[in-house]
């Protein structure tokens, strides 16, 4: 009796977790339905980073945070990471809590800063999440070759960090993020500190990867060209605290490809003036207020 | 002789930033031309000579007797008693130790006592590196504990170490589990890992804790615990920190074996050494700077053995460069 009701569990518990997961392949990237963040400050005072946050993200789908500095546009990509943790609202990544779906590295995430490990070769590096996971060594040193391939550093495996240029490093550091194929990639501002060319390169290269990996992209940036270039949607915040002013869907018929000659185009132009107009919130906005 | 005679040693900075240079060409960390490195070795063997000529030269125009007003020492006396020749020194090493037919020769005898100073000075510096890790690792881990303990720490190197020898001596001797019976010399490890810890505990919390926000975020991200991240980030960031501080606790260990061997009168190394030769200058000038001589080879091995353990973990020492 004990065994078949055992049995029956199982079963039970095995068709909950077929539901989950039937749920979970449906479920958006990410989903924020009223988040909230107030960070506590001095004394006391609260500062109120975001507010009544509604966005979700599909599978597959390239989304841009932009807005002025100190709105809370990182904040919102580090509550997704689980870095930090609403204060109000319900966040859900791939329909787990944003802590469940750290642990499970569903995604994958670059900083501003390389943030390489310079005791490591560049292909440790790209390592570093697998061995961390236990994967085994062929296994890794596949992958990292795929990779390094991918972000076309194949030549340089064996450099360490201070051996390669910015654009380099954080070439990198955007495979080291790919390395266990998450289905989102979380960046925050990955090009912010490298040159304009260096930087244009970069994004052609990105829209290229993230088009070849189909893997959802949430990325922070204060660049509107950047923006538009890179992102399905444009998500424009406002000052603090940080609400949702408006998304613009930027959507380029005909060119799904995203190369230098989108950047030459009227839809580009037109999608870049919509950006920006909804950023100074005001149609008469100055133009020179295009910052990259 | 107190704790704060340490002897000058050189001690690596730790890199900021390292160096701009990309050098795409060679993929190991590039070393010094082989040309650098012998004006290295050659400017440091100048720099040797330069002070044993600096002595003779005094040697040869200072005055005699010294020059003093009232009992105010101003010029120390030159007379071969107080400034015995550089020559006169190592003659001396090459001469037996006693009058005595079977004398063994001075050099054997400092080298003995040399060997057993360093000997009892690794044993400490074994011990205060274990312990001083022990204590950043906890420190890391626990903000209260750095609150509680640190202060400690700090306490403790202003104890005196004339005051604490006796009392480790006393304790000691009292220590006895079956067959273990505590001896001197281990009173005198026991010192100076006491002076050995300190440096090691404080560098090792400052590289542990070294990893900026970014990087211990980012193993956030990758979903590993403390001790994940404490073997593949905060180690390995933290050896340009310990490097420096285990070559001062090699140095501390070598005085604090020193000073310990005079202070609780454990005979066979180095520390008595210069204390029965001291007498001798009377007669024989060149005796006391034998075991000197010895002492500085101690130091220098013991530095050179951090030095051999640096070029071990060079990796970890490379310094990254942004964009």
């Amino acid at each position: 009796m004990t065994g078949q009701d055992g049995k029956r569990t199982v079963q039970d518990s095995k068709t909950d977790q077929m539901a989950a997961a039937a749920q979970a392949a449906d479920a958006p990237a990410v989903a924020a339905v009223n988040v909230g963040k107030v960070f506590d400050g001095k004394r006391g005072a609260q500062v109120v980073a975001l507010e009544d946050i509604n966005l979700t993200v599909a599978r597959g789908e390239f989304v841009s945070l932009i807005g002025p500095s100190g709105c809370g546009k990182s904040t919102l990509m580090r509550l997704i990471a689980d870095l930090d943790q609403p204060t109000s609202g319900d966040l859900t990544v791939f329909g787990k809590s944003a802590q469940q779906a750290r642990l499970d590295q569903d995604y994958g995430i670059a900083f501003q800063q390389a943030g390489l490990l310079p005791w490591r070769t560049v292909r440790q590096n790209i390592e570093l999440p697998l061995q961390l996971h236990k994967v085994g060594k062929a296994e890794r040193s596949a992958r990292s070759t795929e990779l390094l391939k991918l972000v076309g550093l194949t030549d340089f495996g064996d450099n360490f960090p201070d051996q390669l240029s910015g654009g380099m490093q954080q070439r990198v550091a955007i495979a080291r993020a790919l390395a266990e194929s998450p289905n989102l990639l979380l960046m925050d501002e990955p090009f912010g500190a490298l040159d304009e060319m260096t930087r244009e390169h970069m994004q052609g290269e990105l829209a290229h990867i993230c088009a070849e990996t189909g893997a959802a992209v949430v990325f922070v940036t204060h660049s509107i060209p950047e923006a538009v270039f890179l992102a399905d949607r444009v998500v424009v915040l406002s000052p603090r605290p940080g609400r949702i002013r408006a998304i613009v869907d930027v959507t380029f018929t005909g060119s799904v490809e995203r190369t230098e000659h989108l950047r030459e185009s009227d839809a580009f132009f037109s999608s870049v003036s919509e950006v920006r107009e909804h950023l100074h919130g005001s149609a008469d906005a100055n133009p020179l207020g295009v910052d990259n | 002789m107190t704790t704060s005679t340490t002897p000058t040693m050189r001690v690596e900075t730790v890199p900021q930033g390292g160096g701009k240079a990309r050098r795409f060409g060679s993929p190991r960390a590039a070393r010094p031309s082989r040309a650098a490195a012998w004006r290295k070795a050659i400017l440091g063997a100048l720099g040797i000579v330069l002070v044993g000529v600096a002595w003779e030269l005094y040697k040869f125009i200072g005055p005699e007797k010294g020059f003093a007003i009232g009992d105010l020492i101003l010029l120390p006396r030159t007379n071969d008693m107080s400034m015995p020749h550089i020559a006169t020194m190592f003659e001396r090493l090459a001469e037996p130790l006693t009058g005595a037919s079977n004398s063994i020769m001075m050099w054997q005898a400092v080298v003995d006592a040399s060997a057993f100073s360093l000997y009892v000075a690794a044993v400490g510096w074994i011990v205060g590196v274990s312990v001083g890790l022990l204590l950043a690792l906890l420190m890391q881990r626990f903000r209260t504990a750095q609150s509680a303990v640190l202060p400690w720490i700090i306490l403790s190197q202003t104890v005196p170490l004339i005051a604490i020898a006796p009392l480790v001596r006393r304790w000691g001797s009292q220590i006895q589990f079956g067959d273990f019976v505590w001896e001197n010399w281990m009173s005198v490890a026991l010192i100076a890992s006491y002076l050995a810890f300190f440096p090691v505990s404080i560098g090792a919390l400052q590289g542990l804790n070294s990893p900026d926000t970014n990087h211990v975020e980012l193993f956030r991200s990758f979903g590993v615990g403390w001790w994940k991240t404490l073997f593949r980030l905060r180690i390995p960031a933290s050896i340009p920190y310990l490097i420096p501080a285990l070559q001062l606790a090699a140095a501390n260990a070598v005085i604090g074996t020193i000073v310990a061997e005079v202070s609780i009168g454990l005979k066979g190394g180095i520390g008595r050494m210069i204390i029965e030769f001291a007498g001798a200058a009377g007669g024989d000038p060149g005796k006391p700077w034998a075991p000197i001589f010895g002492a500085v080879a101690i130091g220098l091995i013991a530095a050179g053995a951090v030095g051999v353990l640096a070029l071990l973990v060079r990796r970890y020492r490379r310094g990254e460069t942004n964009a």
